[in-house]
């Protein structure tokens, strides 16, 4: 009982936290910090799953969390239909003449008897396959570029729902959260098959990569996702804040609450998202639970334990990690399309491996590996950190500084530099976590 | 004739010997990683963190020696405040196997354990080197520009196409060539350097003879020290240095040293110039080269450029893939399944 009323006390904590924050700066501050952190935990259980049961170092959270967000994009939009007419059907001929290839080369690979001749024959498929794969494709994505480049230039999404203002559905912005959960699961697919079953170390090199390769294909492939020129406005599944304002019934309770409806508005659509977010994190915590209870959760756990045993108890061990580490990606690809949607625009540049990889291990690490309530709690709590270090430490440093004379060019530098100190925190942190106190805050059971 | 030496000086200038420069950084790095693989078994993510704090102690010194007026004439001042980063680094790197690696190595942690860890060293370096000399981009070269201009080239040849050697360039394959040397000589011929080997292929039989543990880990740290400053510094030289870039290229290391071989010295060399050739060559626009060598009326109308230099790590990526894939132990068959 004294462990339960432990947690308890830890979750009241960051509870506690959040409401200062209301209390303190205000109210739409706490629930920024609330929405953000209700995805960071999302996040860090689909990390859990692969660190806390199964034992995989995964550093390419960012590139799944990126497809979640192309997802939003491809979903949500509505189609481009002269960019579709202009080389739509091409581009797709090209993608498929591209996967055509790899497979024609499996299959050669799989069929023929090893030999120079096989090798050749596949580096023949290979070249030559590359280069009718960029003749049937290039033109496609210049035509597709060309098409009013300042404002679409790209294909656009799938929504083809338009309500009754003219506009596209808001609702199927929805539907890109699992969709960005099966992007993820591909990916994650592709590194797994080539990593998973060689040292621990080649799934985090490989997974390192494949954030790296994901974030170049999203800034630069414009007939896409509009690359750099990032895609804004997508569609929202709440209300937007001008139709709330104008509502006079809206105006009207938000008078009996006394508050103007500029800022009610406001909490009204993040109090509504919160509850979308809520719904997702309780379901997928829910499964984790139950997976965790189950006979497969024990055979993780066994195997992350003692691989050589569980393989001599009969075990695949690369198949059931393949099968968690999959898993697990796709939950951080449904966290990353729940975020897009949440920030309304797709900004490939935006994503920094420091706040979408590190700082979710962070999370996961300090609420505790392999208990998912551990990593719900490290979700809010870290984000809560990391959101409000940066006030701090720059209060710090202008205390520590107060004694150097006014513009003084250390005393500049000091203060400029301040951001920096989220990177020394977050690795300090990490670093004395490991060390004293490995099982995190709310350790496995 | 004419046609197909100025296909040739063209390649040159701009594919071998910015690749055979890249390379070279390249493999120095790889070095590093390898080295740190061999002998205390993990993969060292902090490397390109490393490498950027060893050159912004270079840098420091160099604008240091430069404000009291020093100079190597022809040559970058770099090279003398060099040395000073090399032991700044080296003591760095001593105090973090002290106050972190050798802990976990005692406690004979599961192999992933010091990766993490040496993740979160590689946010309190990155830290560290933004918060001295700023995110931004810092040049420190100074000296010669050029061993040969493109224009000298073309008035002594009376070809159509120049050659350049960047005083950098020439620089980087000397001094990764006197490194490399160095390092094989100690490795192979000193006796710390042939316990060092002993220790990498087996633990248990090195420490049964004998051999101290503790001074193995140091010397490999002091070298590794060394070897990443000089690494960094010269690709700073090279190109420019810039904190995320250092951050960015620990995949090409990291690809050249499996692709070598993860623990081979030698597999780490050749690691470093099949990612520099093939992501050269890859990002390359072959138009001009092939505007000379192809007969009149057939030249290319499109760049030939494969893939565009935005994708230059996509090329290491799946280049280790392969490797992964179809020989995991790398060339030079490594040690790591």
């Amino acid at each position: 009982m004294n462990e339960m009323v432990r947690n308890t006390a830890l979750f009241g904590l960051v509870a506690a936290l959040i409401v200062l924050t209301g209390v303190m700066q205000s109210w739409n501050n706490a629930l920024l910090i609330l929405n953000m952190g209700l995805i960071s935990a999302i996040m860090s259980l689909g990390v859990n799953l692969q660190w806390g049961f199964a034992g995989l170092f995964n550093v390419g959270i960012m590139g799944f969390v990126a497809l979640g967000g192309l997802a939003t994009v491809l979903v949500s939009m509505p189609p481009t239909y002269d960019a579709w007419s202009a080389g739509g059907v091409r581009v797709l001929a090209g993608l498929l003449t591209g996967a055509g290839v790899i497979v024609a080369a499996a299959l050669v690979r799989a069929r023929m008897a090893p030999s120079r001749r096989r090798a050749l024959a596949i580096v023949v498929i290979l070249v030559g396959g590359f280069f009718l794969y960029r003749w049937v494709f290039d033109p496609a994505v210049a035509a597709i570029e060309a098409v009013n480049p300042a404002g679409t230039g790209y294909l656009g999404g799938l929504n083809v729902c338009v309500d009754v203002e003219g506009k596209p559905c808001g609702w199927v912005i929805l539907l890109a959260w699992p969709v960005g959960g099966i992007l993820a699961a591909g990916a994650a697919w592709i590194i797994g098959k080539a990593a998973l079953g060689l040292r621990s170390d080649y799934l985090a090199i490989a997974t390192l990569g494949i954030a790296e390769i994901i974030l170049a294909v999203l800034k630069n492939e414009d007939w896409l996702n509009r690359g750099v020129k990032n895609v804004s406005g997508l569609p929202r599944p709440v209300p937007y804040e001008v139709d709330l304002q104008a509502d006079p019934g809206f105006v009207e309770r938000a008078a009996g609450l006394g508050l103007d409806p500029a800022t009610a508005s406001g909490l009204y659509i993040k109090l509504a998202y919160a509850g979308l977010f809520a719904m997702v994190l309780i379901f997928i915590l829910l499964l984790a639970q139950l997976a965790l209870a189950s006979p497969w959760g024990r055979m993780m756990r066994a195997i992350r334990d003692n691989e050589v045993a569980a393989e001599a108890m009969g075990k695949d061990v690369t198949r059931r990690h393949l099968q968690i580490f999959i898993l697990g990606s796709a939950v951080c690809g449904i966290a990353g399309a729940m975020m897009t949607t949440l920030d309304g625009q797709f900004i490939p540049t935006s994503y920094q491996p420091l706040r979408y990889t590190f700082l979710i291990w962070v999370m996961v690490i300090v609420g505790g590996s392999g208990n998912n309530f551990g990593a719900v709690l490290g979700g809010f709590l870290i984000w809560f950190l990391w959101v409000q270090v940066e006030p701090i430490g720059l209060w710090l440093l202008q205390m520590a500084t107060m004694p150097l004379a006014e513009g003084s060019a250390l005393k500049a530098h000091l203060l400029e530099s301040a951001a920096h100190m989220r990177l020394l925190t977050m690795g300090l942190i990490l670093l004395l976590v490991l060390r004293f106190s490995p099982r995190g805050l709310i350790p496995e059971r | 004739m004419a046609d197909l030496l100025n296909a040739l000086v063209t390649l040159a200038n701009f594919v071998l010997i910015p690749a055979v420069a890249y390379g070279s950084q390249l493999a120095l790095g790889a070095l590093g990683v390898t080295l740190i693989y061999g002998i205390l078994r993990f993969s060292n993510f902090a490397h390109g963190d490393t490498m950027a704090f060893g050159t912004m102690v270079t840098i420091l010194f160099t604008w240091w020696f430069q404000s009291m007026g020093l100079s190597l004439g022809p040559l970058p001042t770099a090279l003398t405040a060099l040395p000073f980063g090399i032991l700044v680094c080296m003591a760095l790197l001593l105090l973090t196997d002290r106050a972190v690696y050798r802990f976990y190595r005692e406690q004979k942690a599961k192999p992933v354990i010091p990766v993490i860890v040496s993740i979160g060293v590689m946010f309190v370096l990155n830290g560290l080197v933004r918060f001295t000399i700023g995110p931004g981009e810092q040049r420190f070269a100074d000296g010669e520009r050029f061993i040969i201009t493109a224009r000298d080239f073309r008035d002594w040849s009376g070809l159509e196409e120049g050659l350049a050697l960047k005083t950098t360039q020439g620089i980087t394959v000397v001094t990764a060539v006197i490194v490399v040397a160095a390092l094989f000589w100690f490795l192979n011929r000193t006796r710390t350097g042939k316990s060092m080997r002993a220790y990498s292929d087996n633990e248990d039989l090195a420490l049964l003879s004998g051999i101290n543990p503790d001074r193995v880990v140091m010397v490999t740290w002091l070298i590794v020290a060394a070897l990443a400053t000089i690494a960094g510094v010269l690709y700073g030289l090279d190109k420019s240095f810039k904190p995320f870039t250092y951050f960015q290229l620990l995949l090409p290391i990291f690809a050249s040293a499996i692709v070598g071989g993860l623990g081979s010295p030698l597999g780490a060399i050749a690691g470093g110039f099949i990612i520099a050739f093939s992501e050269v060559m890859i990002t390359y626009a072959w138009k001009k080269v092939l505007g000379y060598l192809m007969p009149a009326g057939l030249e290319p109308d499109g760049l030939v450029q494969l893939l565009s230099t935005d994708y230059k790590f996509a090329v290491s990526f799946v280049i280790l893939l392969i490797v992964l894939l179809f020989r995991p132990t790398g060339l030079f068959r490594g040690k790591a399944v």
